[in-house]
C-alpha cells in the first residue's frame, strides 16, 4: 500500500493526519456549504448582508416552497426526469446488441466501426449543434422532448457501446460456443446468456448516463425553449436571470436540481465508480 | 469448390444486424453532423435564407477577426491550468489513501462536486466570487486586500472560471488515481522499500509507472472537459466582459445562435473539432494498439 498506512506512522502524524481530514473536507465543500445556508436565509438576512454568519431566521420551508410555488421548478424536474429515464433505457440498450456484436464476433470493418464510436463520443458538441439543430426542425420536434431524447440517445450510445464491449469481450468464449452446439440461436444466446451476464455493467452504466443527461445544459439551450420542455439545468439559468438578488431563492433551487444526481450517485456509488474508472488500471 | 449456402450468408448478416439500430443513431445525429457542418462551414448562411458558397472565406474572416483570437487563447489557457486537476487529483488521491474509520464517507464527499451540474458550479462560484459580498471577498479583506471582482476583471476573468472548473475536475481525476492505486501491485512496493525507497523515490519510480493507465484516462478526460468548456463560461459571464473570457465551443454559440451566422459558426466549430482531433487520435491509435495486445 502506498503511502504508508498512517497506522504505522508516529502517533503526531496520527493525530495531525485525523484532524486534517475533517478540515480538508470543510474547505472543500465551503462553496456548497454557503449555497446550502443561503437558501434557508430570510430575505433580510440578504439585504443585511449577512451572507457567512448564522442565518437570522429559517426560511426552509418558506424558501424551498416559494421555489416550487412560484416558479416552474417542479416543471422543470419532470422534464428532466422525462428527459433522462428514455435515454438511459434507450442507449443502454442499443449499446447492448452493438457491444455484444463487437465484442463476440470476427467480421471485416469491426475494428473502424469500434473506433467510430469511441471517436464520436469525444467531439465537440459545437460540430454537430448546427445540423442536429436543423435535423430536429425538420423533423418538427424543436422545443419538445423528443428532440432531446432522440439526441442524447444516439450520442451517448456511443460511450455505452465502448463501455458494454470492453465488459462483454471478458465474458467466456466457451459460453457462446457450447450453446451454439446445442443448436441455440443467436438471439437466443443474446437474450439468456449476455443479459444476465451485463446485469452488473447495466446498472453502472444507467446511473453513469443518468448523471451525464440530467446534468447537460448545451442542447438544453440548442434544442428547447419553452419553459414547458425545458429541463432543470436551462430552467436555473433562466431562473437566475428573473431572480437576479434572491440569492436565497437561487441557491434553493440549485440545490433542488443538483439532488436528483447527488442521492443517485450515493445511493449507487459502487456502480457509480467503476464506471467511471473504467480503463483506469488497464489499458 | 464450395458454394455459399443460404445459412451461410445468414450468419455473416448477424453481427450486422446486432449493430444496426446503434450506428443508425450515432450516423444521423453523431457522424453525418460532423461532415456537415464541415460543409456549411464553407458556405454564408443565416440558417433560414439561401446558402451563398465563399469558399475559405469563413476562416479568413476568423483570421481577422479578435474575438476568435482571444477565444483560441483562452482554450489554450484552459488547456495548460485544467491539467493542473492531474496532479491535484493525484495528490487528493494519496491524500485519502488511507484506511481509517469514515474514509469512505470522506471519499464519497470529496467526488461530490463532480455529480453536481456544471451549470450550479458556476452558479456557487459566481457567488463565492462575488465583489460585494462573496466568501472570497471576506477571505482577501482578511489579509488587508479590497476587493477584487474576478469575473469583471479582463485579465482575471479566465482564470476565475478554470478555478471552478477545477473544482469537479479534480473530484475526478482523485476517482481514477484512487481506483489505481487500489490496484498497485504490492509486491513491487515491498521490494522496494527494501531496498530504501520511500517518499518521492518511491513515487517516482514505483508508483506513478503503476499508476500510467490512470494518469492517462485523468489526462484524456481532462483535455477533453477543457476543450469542452462551454457551461461555465455560459453561466458565469456570458463570454464577458467584453469577450475576454469566451472559448471557442462559447464563441461558436454566440455567432451561430444570437447571430445568425451559421457558416460563420460552422467554421469556428470545424477549428474547434481538428483541435480535438489530434487528441480523438492519439487515444484511439494508443487504444488499438493495446486491443492488439
Amino acid at each position: 500500500m502506498f503511502p504508508t498506512p498512517i497506522q504505522k506512522t508516529s502517533p503526531l502524524t496520527q493525530i495531525s493526519y485525523r484532524i486534517a481530514l475533517p478540515l480538508s473536507i470543510v474547505l472543500w465543500l465551503l462553496p456548497m456549504f454557503a449555497v446550502m445556508m443561503t437558501s434557508v436565509r430570510s430575505i433580510g438576512d440578504i439585504n443585511a448582508g449577512n451572507y457567512w454568519g448564522w442565518p437570522k431566521d429559517w426560511m426552509l420551508v418558506e424558501n424551498y416552497s416559494a421555489v416550487f410555488g412560484n416558479t416552474n421548478m417542479g416543471r422543470y424536474l419532470l422534464n428532466s426526469v422525462l428527459i433522462t429515464v428514455p435515454v438511459m433505457v434507450a442507449s443502454v440498450a442499443l449499446a447492448t446488441l452493438a457491444g455484444f456484436s463487437l465484442a463476440k464476433y470476427r467480421f471485416r470493418g469491426r475494428i473502424a466501426i469500434f473506433a467510430t464510436f469511441i471517436g464520436g463520443n469525444f467531439v465537440p458538441f459545437q460540430i454537430l449543434m448546427i445540423p442536429v439543430r436543423d435535423l430536429t426542425i425538420d423533423l418538427g420536434l424543436y422545443d419538445s422532448i423528443w428532440a432531446l431524447i432522440l439526441f442524447h440517445t444516439a450520442f451517448q450510445t456511443g460511450f455505452c457501446t465502448l463501455f458494454m464491449r470492453n465488459f462483454i469481450v471478458d465474458l467466456p468464449d466457451e459460453l457462446f460456443e457450447s450453446c451454439r452446439l446445442d443448436g441455440a440461436s443467436e438471439w437466443h444466446i443474446f437474450r439468456k446468456i449476455v443479459l444476465p451476464l451485463v446485469r452488473p455493467a447495466l446498472a453502472a452504466l444507467a446511473v453513469l448516463i443518468f448523471t451525464f443527461v440530467w446534468n447537460d445544459y448545451f442542447w438544453a439551450l440548442v434544442l428547447v425553449q419553452s419553459d414547458e420542455v425545458r429541463p432543470v439545468t436551462a430552467g436555473i439559468s433562466a431562473l437566475r436571470g428573473q431572480w437576479l438578488a434572491s440569492w436565497q431563492l437561487i441557491s434553493a433551487g440549485s440545490i433542488v436540481a443538483a439532488l436528483p444526481p447527488v442521492i443517485l450517485f450515493f445511493t449507487m456509488q459502487r456502480h457509480f465508480i467503476a464506471g467511471l474508472t473504467l480503463g483506469a488500471t488497464k489499458g | 469448390m464450395h458454394e455459399i449456402s443460404g445459412t451461410d450468408r445468414w450468419h455473416r448478416l448477424i453481427p450486422w444486424l446486432f449493430l444496426l439500430p446503434a450506428m443508425l443513431f450515432f450516423t444521423v445525429y453523431v457522424i453525418s453532423p460532423i461532415l456537415q457542418s464541415i460543409w456549411i462551414s464553407f458556405f454564408d448562411w443565416d440558417g433560414f435564407g439561401d446558402k451563398v458558397f465563399i469558399g475559405l472565406g469563413n476562416y479568413v474572416e476568423l483570421g481577422e477577426d479578435p474575438l476568435f483570437w482571444t477565444s483560441l487563447k483562452n482554450n489554450i489557457l484552459w488547456l495548460v491550468f485544467y491539467m493542473l486537476a492531474v496532479p491535484l487529483g493525484l495528490g487528493v488521491a494519496l491524500f485519502l489513501n488511507q484506511q481509517v474509520l469514515g474514509i469512505r464517507a470522506v471519499k464519497s464527499l470529496f467526488f461530490f462536486p463532480f455529480v453536481i451540474s456544471q451549470v450550479i458550479v458556476g452558479v456557487v462560484f459566481a457567488w463565492f466570487y462575488d465583489p460585494s459580498y462573496g466568501l472570497l471577498q471576506k477571505a482577501l479583506g482578511l489579509f488587508g486586500m479590497g476587493p477584487l471582482p474576478i469575473l469583471a476583471d479582463e485579465t482575471l476573468v479566465t482564470y476565475g472560471i478554470i478555478a471552478a472548473g477545477l473544482w469537479p475536475q479534480i473530484a475526478y481525476t482523485m476517482i481514477l488515481y484512487l481506483t489505481g492505486l487500489n490496484n498497485l501491485n504490492p509486491e513491487q512496493i515491498e521490494a522496494a522499500r527494501m531496498d530504501g525507497a520511500h517518499g518521492w523515490k518511491m513515487l517516482r519510480h514505483v508508483i506513478l509507472p503503476q499508476l500510467r493507465p490512470a494518469t492517462f484516462l485523468a489526462i484524456v478526460v481532462t483535455v477533453i472537459g477543457a476543450l469542452r468548456s462551454f457551461d461555465l463560461v455560459a453561466t458565469m459571464t456570458g463570454g464577458g466582459p467584453y469577450g475576454s473570457s469566451s472559448v471557442l465551443a462559447f464563441f461558436m454559440y454566440e455567432q451561430a445562435i444570437f447571430n445568425y451566422r451559421m457558416g460563420y459558426g460552422a467554421a469556428i466549430a470545424t477549428v474547434l473539432f481538428a483541435i480535438m482531433l489530434i487528441y480523438i487520435s492519439f487515444f484511439l491509435w494508443r487504444m488499438l494498439r493495446a486491443e492488439r495486445g
